[in-house]
């Protein structure tokens, strides 16, 4: 059996009935790791030690009965959370040694459930970028089709899930950064509401956008996760004191009568006809279901990007003030304390991370602030009272998640705006802080996965993940495995 | 020309909480450096703040102790700038939302009472330390300090002498120590006073170019550093050339301030709202709480001091600028001293002798109790004035009983007039000289005898009956 391919629920059945032991299913992992990763290029570390030393303890748990959700579970964490005592670089040279002296609020919770680490996946540098091609390590390969992009900034994540190199992920979606990669790799990305999920341990890109989620083979793991991570964390004063629903409990049940906003603006003319073709065929399975339909306007989602870009980098231009050489991290020689900042953070960042300090700081300048800064803020309470409006009359709003599907490597790297522009349909949820998930809806003629993605209200993770359950367990497209 | 002074003074007071405004660090003053650090006071990837409760209680604490409006909706910021000592790269701090605004507190400057104007008190966090010292080419950094809470708390451009700046900053010292918010030590650095300063002639209604001067770091120097600056200032502009708008630093050595930045190169704080931490929502039901449960303060005190014990407004404003001195005054009444006498003996001998071994009333080991026993000794005429302060230094230092001091010693007033008569007899036949000079008319030598004896009865001889006796005797 290709213990590897396993989903969460699968492992976990075949862990508490005996009939596998954690150690099989980590050196499952781990072969598969070894066969594939040359070619898929996930992880920028790996925990091996640490990783056999919780299956060990996850295996003597079950052995005695105290099985937990995650006992015996290797889960992949994207490299931007806090992991205590493994490598943390946020795929950038200048955390490339950076060992945290601390957990982060969700891989603590991973631990108490008896999660195993298998290691940490690849990421545009400081989660900024669409492709993993702004890592400053290399490039993360579409497992579908090596020389395409996995998306980003969650594509180590991602293509380690697509490509059976872990049964489960954590990713962190900023603008897209968990549901365009699940899109671009044929998985299921999920962005938790904003506050759900506490940030603590997460590096901060822009802190107002930030949130992790689960990437999965199903919508089922996604739930289990969810169930797991999500709560009030005291350390966390932006994650939310709302009550946490057993997200599982509501799988299977009928959407019938449920109502779903399809917004105007997010099927315009010139969008890629496979993708439109695939979404469009994906409301009418869930119409089949029983939903209903219904044309709605978000009317100022032509503003998104540019208010995403002018917020998301004004909060990273503060967040990554303290990469300056002084306490940890990558540290440049200089002759006085200017130039060892000059010359740290010069050599420390990428091209992406430095446009978008410049951007920021710009943008919060005397002067420029008004303009910028709090006309963006503006513009993100008008975009914000979109979804309110339309969420009256809607249940939820299904949308494609990305433009287009896994492009070439390189093909956009020359010209960043091109590359902003994969985030267009999910930027705008981030900004309103409402939950979405993204679930495979098709493939192009080229064998790529199109993604399909269901906004959900505030707090209402359980209606989305009804939703996504109820078209997943309808269609055939999660079964699909990239050939590698 | 004439002119006059414009000042507004920023002070930041650090906070008396038991841990920092982030996190849950200690703020104990004086441990091994980074010692008392975590992820989030040493700014590490993904570590978030917490805001203590304790300190927005505090801030509210001072802002209705100095009449301000308590915000119900206010919100931290990041003010942007490198320094190794601020390891975020940005301090939080607050900005355009602070916790409390419009407030005033009153000054007495020649018998007149004065109002200046509170613009706004914030909360915000203090940074680390960089140390020069023993580190050749570098620098070391402690971060112990990074997260402390402070407030800073900026009056209206209201002052208009360096006079008036020691009393506002006397006054405010006294109420943040009366609230027990600060410890109002500037030595120490947990009281810092930055001062705006402007001059214009008298009668002119704008304000000029102002002048920022920093690193006041002590009482004696408020007054000090202004009076320099002021006399700065007005020379600039009789040799005909303008002030420009600078940051200068008072050095109290050289006694003078000196430039540090100007204008041009002053930093842009790229100031925005802090996304890290929710803004802060206050229930008017708190806030009365708190209010209702502020001491009596230093004015109030002040001025039921002179109601209920008679006291002359000096003695009141003295004895109520430090709780615990006022404490202890009234425990003394209590314990039945005439509220007068008592006052005088603290203003007097006891505050001498603290400030000679720089101690503070609480670390006394006098009771009140027992200056009020003292004073009961002296009534009864048991021990003369002389007597009682070298009995009253004597309980300072050991702590013992007016009384059993008294006894130990012997130092029981003479007031026996055959006694006294003897001594005085000795005192005659010894000095002839004297006696024919003061009987011819020299009233001065009257003390000279007087001297001789107290010095023959250690002291102990009543002066009263001496005098009298002596008179008598001579004339
Ligand atoms: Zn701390």
């Amino acid at each position: 059996m290709e213990l590897y391919r396993l989903s969460i629920s699968e492992a976990k059945e075949l862990l508490d009935k005996r009939k596998i032991t954690a150690k099989e299913l980590l050196n499952s992992i781990y072969q598969r790791i070894e066969s594939v990763d040359s070619k898929v290029k996930a992880f920028v570390t790996l925990s091996k030690e640490k990783a056999y030393e919780m299956a060990d303890a996850s295996q003597k748990q079950i052995d005695e009965g105290r099985s937990l959700p995650l006992h015996g579970i290797p889960v992949a964490i994207k490299d931007n959370m806090c992991t205590k005592g493994i490598r943390t670089t946020c795929s950038s040279k200048i955390l490339a040694d950076f060992i945290p002296p601390y957990e982060s609020a969700v891989t603590s919770r991973l631990n108490e459930n008896g999660y195993v680490l298998i290691g940490k996946t690849n990421l545009d540098e400081f989660a900024m970028g669409s492709s993993t091609e702004n890592s400053g390590f290399f490039t993360t390969r579409n497992p579908w089709d090596i020389e395409r992009i996995p998306g980003g900034s969650s594509g180590g994540s991602a293509a380690a899930v697509a490509a059976d190199e872990c049964i489960a992920a954590l990713g962190s979606d900023t603008g897209g950064s968990i549901r365009q990669p699940a899109a671009l790799c044929g998985v299921v990305g999920l962005k938790p509401t904003y506050g759900r999920v506490s940030r603590y341990g997460l590096v901060a890109f822009a802190s107002s956008l930030d949130q992790i989620g689960p990437i999965t083979k199903n919508v089922k793991d996604s739930a289990i996760l969810l169930n797991i991570i999500s709560g009030k964390d005291p350390f966390d004063s932006t994650s939310a004191p709302v009550a946490v629903p057993d997200f599982t409990k509501v799988l299977g049940n009928e959407i019938e009568g449920l109502k779903i906003g399809i917004p105007k603006e997010y099927f315009i003319k010139g969008m890629d006809r496979e993708i439109e073709e695939s979404v469009k065929t994906a409301i009418k399975k869930l119409e089949s279901l029983g939903a209903i339909p219904v044309e709605i306007s978000l009317p100022h989602t032509e503003y998104a990007v540019a208010t995403y870009y002018v917020l998301a980098t004004s909060e990273a231009s503060s967040n990554l003030a303290r990469y300056d050489g002084v306490k940890y991290g990558f540290r440049a020689a200089g002759k006085d304390l200017m130039e060892m900042y000059m010359n740290t953070r010069a050599q420390g960042f990428g091209a992406e991370v430095k446009r978008r300090i410049i951007l920021g700081t710009y943008a919060l300048s005397s002067g420029y602030y008004d303009a910028y800064y709090k006309k963006a803020q503006q513009a993100r309470t008008l975009i914000k009272t979109d979804f309110e409006k339309a969420f009256n009359s809607v249940d939820m709003i299904v949308t494609p998640t990305s433009p287009t599907a896994a492009f070439k490597s390189g093909e956009k790297t020359e010209d960043p705006l091109q590359m902003y522009l994969s985030d267009i349909f999910t930027i705008s949820i981030n900004l309103a802080g409402i939950p979405a998930i993204s679930l495979p809806c098709g493939f192009t003629s080229n064998n790529l996965p199109i993604g399909l993605q269901i906004i959900g209200k505030h707090f209402d993770e359980e209606s989305i993940l009804k939703a996504a359950y109820a078209y997943e367990q309808s269609t055939d497209w999660h079964k699909r495995k990239p050939n590698l | 020309m004439k002119y006059e002074a414009v000042i507004g003074l920023e002070v930041h007071a650090q906070m008396l909480t038991d841990s920092k405004i982030f996190c849950g660090c200690s703020t104990k003053f004086g441990s091994e450096p980074n010692t008392q650090t975590c992820p989030v006071c040493i700014g590490m990837p993904g570590a978030l703040p917490v805001l203590n409760k304790r300190a927005l209680e505090f801030a509210i604490r001072t802002g209705l102790a100095t009449n301000c409006k308590i915000s119900n909706y206010s919100r931290f910021a990041r003010k942007n700038y490198f320094y190794p000592d601020l390891p975020k790269g940005y301090q939080i701090s607050q900005y355009e939302l602070p916790i409390c605004e419009h407030g005033y507190i009153e000054i007495v400057v020649d018998s007149e009472i004065k109002k200046i104007g509170i613009t706004r008190i914030h909360m915000e966090e203090d940074a680390g330390k960089n140390i020069h010292e023993g580190a050749g080419n570098y620098s070391f950094v402690d971060l112990n300090r990074a997260g402390v809470p402070l407030m800073e708390i900026v009056s209206e451009p209201d002052i208009r002498t360096p006079k008036e700046a020691a009393e506002y900053m006397k006054k405010l010292r006294a109420i943040l120590r009366c609230l027990g918010v600060c410890d109002g030590n500037m030595e120490q650095g947990s009281l810092r006073c930055d001062a705006n300063v402007s001059i214009r002639p008298v009668g002119q209604k704008e304000y000029s170019i102002r002048a920022e001067v920093k690193n006041i770091n002590s009482f004696k120097f408020v007054e000090k550093a202004l009076e320099y600056e002021i006399k700065r200032q007005i020379k600039v502009v009789e040799e005909g050339r303008k002030v420009i708008q600078e940051t200068r630093l008072w050095d109290s050595d050289k006694g003078v301030t000196e430039s540090m930045r100007s204008k041009e190169e002053a930093h842009d704080y790229r100031y925005f709202p802090e996304p890290d931490l929710v803004p802060i929502t206050v229930e008017q039901e708190w806030i009365d709480e708190i209010n209702a449960s502020l001491p009596e303060l230093p004015d109030a005190k002040s001025k039921r001091f002179v109601s209920e014990y008679g006291l002359p407004e000096y003695d009141a404003d003295l004895l109520t600028s430090e709780k615990t001195l006022a404490e202890w005054f009234e425990a003394a009444v209590e314990a039945g001293g005439q509220p007068k006498a008592v006052a005088n003996w603290i203003m007097g001998e006891l505050t001498k002798l603290l400030n000679e071994e720089n101690k503070s009333i609480e670390e006394c080991q006098l009771k009140p109790k027992q200056l009020a026993e003292m004073l009961k000794l002296m009534d009864k005429g048991t021990i003369s004035g002389k007597i009682a302060k070298a009995v009253f230094e004597e309980m300072y230092r050991t702590g013992k009983d007016a009384e059993t001091i008294v006894k130990e010693k012997g130092l029981v007033q003479i007031s026996d007039e055959l006694a006294i008569e003897k001594a005085i007899d000795e005192v005659i036949s010894k000095n002839p000289k004297e006696v024919e000079r003061f009987k011819a008319g020299d009233e001065k030598l009257l003390g000279f005898f007087v001297g001789q004896i107290m010095k023959l009865t250690k002291g102990k001889a009543n002066p009263q009956i001496v005098n009298e006796m002596l008179r008598k005797k001579l004339l």
